[in-house]
């Protein structure tokens, strides 16, 4: 089963929650697709036994081949090429590695090449098997880095996914061809906002989803209401405590040093396999 | 015209509630809120929208099953999945990028322009505001930023103003570096966690990247003293500018909860009053003057 945990709202809690499940559960991969600013590792601490950079295929222009005719521009929809007289220039990082150019090219003088945008890493911390991506500082784009992380999903394995924050491309790119989805949210107006985008997004995908209230007790009951009448299941709530949030600071899982919480935490992902099961 | 962009790389440190508060206390400047994804700021400062316009911000391929003889090429040649098994097009996927409609043999693949978001222009009590909405499930939030801002520009140009203040999104891809490119100060916003120390090491490598100015602000910093004492450390050791550190109040989340920024809600609290000091040293910094 692939658990992924999204919000659209940033610093609800969704790390928190998918660390703590993972450890709760055991025997689980746990991969960090927040490849822009990938924080698991800051809560799990593992051993990180290797890094391997990811690639994407970027244009080569042939200046010998090429004619300046401009047509590798004119089809490239993310004006990343740009033909002058004198020379085709190309900017990296609007590239979106379509390959579209070298099929435009009447010459055939672009080939591809690799372009290094980030790494993935591995490594472990007791049972949980921890993979994330990290992007290099000053590259765009985390959704090719994503799918490199997604790609070593184990399908015969249980698998918990740390998303990253927001409703568009990096979040699609993760929450695609999960079972479950669960969403972390804050019961204030800003968190029930954009739990009620994310929510959109979800319905649009047919991904099934529930919903964790955390630092319940803060702000206000619409988030409930909103579930309610939704028919959205509210599959835990996390209470405001001032120690849970000086163990986060300081990189400590809450789960290993309050009591209950283990169970609460294997109850949820119990939970949200008995929903995707249904 | 002077640019300051309010940005954290970790989510949720307090990046609206700050650039709520300093559209409140700046008065005339022109706002922009460049988070497309899950914009926010519209809750604290009410805008009223003037103008809509449609963001076209890709093209979307389109399959006429009457010519389409299921070759499967297209779906061989997309480097996005976006093609199914069924020979249909999976919108979400789609990056619009064109290559099945040039291959397809059988012609049968045309690329249609879709609306992926508004833009809004609109009116708040403290200034003019750019900003935008991306429907659900849309990509291309880094060109919508981009648009926001050519809008708040724009609205700089009519208003006799002296500062964009630009609310920018979480992380450090696409979307938050078009909303840093080109600004004169980025004002980082951290707490005092872990993570908050991290990301806030890649935001400053970020706008360090792309030549912009970077201040610090530490939010929540008595939630964890220690951490803070780091951040401070850190800041000084790269010659990093620390205008404020404020402290946890729940009367932030009143603000919210109350649909006002904090200094307009409780203009007597702490907060309100380290927010105030921030203001002076980021005014002092992009040498607008006292004001």
């Amino acid at each position: 089963m692939i658990v992924a945990v999204a919000s659209g709202k940033g610093g609800t809690g969704k790390t928190s929650v998918a660390v703590n499940m993972a450890l709760s559960v055991g025997n689980v991969q746990l991969l960090d697709c927040d490849v822009e600013e990938p924080n698991a590792h800051l809560l799990l601490h593992p051993n990180t036994h290797r890094t391997e950079p990811v690639y994407i295929l970027v244009p080569h222009i042939n200046e010998e081949l090429c004619l300046r005719c401009g047509e590798c521009a004119k089809f490239c929809q993310y004006n990343a090429l740009f033909a002058s007289p004198e020379k085709v220039l190309f900017f990296p990082e609007l590239c979106h590695s379509c390959g579209g150019c070298t099929l435009a090219c009447p010459r055939q003088a672009i080939t591809e090449e690799e372009r290094r945008i980030g790494a993935l890493k591995f490594g472990s911390a007791g049972e949980v098997e921890l993979i994330y991506g990290e992007l290099d500082v000053g590259e765009p784009m985390a959704v090719p880095l994503i799918k490199a992380v997604k790609k070593q999903i184990e399908n015969n394995r249980n698998v918990i996914i740390d998303a990253p924050v927001g409703t568009s491309c990096p979040v699609i790119e993760t929450v695609r061809e999960t079972d479950f989805c669960i969403l972390v949210t804050e019961p204030t107006p800003f968190g029930l906002h954009d739990l009620k985008i994310t929510v959109q997004v979800l319905r649009k995908m047919s991904v099934p989803f529930g919903v964790v209230v955390n630092r319940a007790g803060i702000g206000d009951k619409k988030v409930y209401t909103y579930c309610e009448e939704e028919k959205i299941p509210i599959l835990l709530e996390i209470p405001y405590q001032r120690r849970i949030a000086e163990l986060y600071s300081k990189g400590v899982p809450f789960s290993l040093e309050l009591s209950d919480w283990k169970e609460k935490f294997q109850t949820l992902f119990g939970e949200t396999k008995r929903l995707v099961e249904e | 015209m002077k640019q300051l962009t309010i940005l954290s790389g970790k989510g949720g440190t307090g990046k609206t509630t700050i650039t709520a508060s300093l559209a409140f206390l700046a008065r005339k400047a022109v706002l922009a809120d460049c988070d497309v994804d899950a914009p926010d700021l519209h809750m604290l400062l009410h805008p009223e929208v003037i103008k809509t316009q449609e963001f076209k911000g890709s093209k979307l391929a389109v399959i006429d099953k009457t010519k389409c003889d299921n070759c499967g090429f297209c779906r061989e040649k997309c480097r996005f999945d976006a093609i199914t098994k069924a020979t249909e097009v999976d919108p979400i996927a789609c990056e619009g990028c064109g290559v099945c409609a040039a291959i397809c043999p059988a012609d049968a693949i045309t690329m249609i322009v879709r609306i992926s978001g508004y833009a809004y222009i609109s009116k708040t009590k403290y200034g003019l505001m750019a900003h935008a909405s991306l429907n659900p499930g849309e990509a291309n939030s880094g060109k919508l930023v981009t648009l926001v801002r050519q809008n708040a520009r724009i609205l700089f140009e009519k208003e006799n103003s002296d500062l964009i203040i630009i609310d920018g999104p979480p992380g450090i891809g696409c979307p938050v570096i078009a909303s840093v490119t080109g600004v004169d100060i980025g004002l980082v916003v951290t707490e005092p966690t872990m993570s908050g120390i991290h990301d806030l090491q890649r935001a400053l490598q970020l706008l360090a990247h792309f030549n912009v100015k970077s201040l610090v602000t530490v939010n929540m910093h008595d939630i964890n003293f220690d951490n803070t004492e780091k951040i401070l450390r850190f800041c000084e050791e790269n010659s990093i500018e620390v205008v404020g550190r404020i402290p946890f109040n729940p009367k932030v989340i009143e603000a919210m909860v109350n649909g006002k920024s904090i200094v307009e809600y409780a203009p007597e609290s702490d907060v309100a009053k380290e927010i105030e000091n921030i203001w002076k040293r980021c005014r002092a910094s992009l040498n607008l003057g006292n004001g």
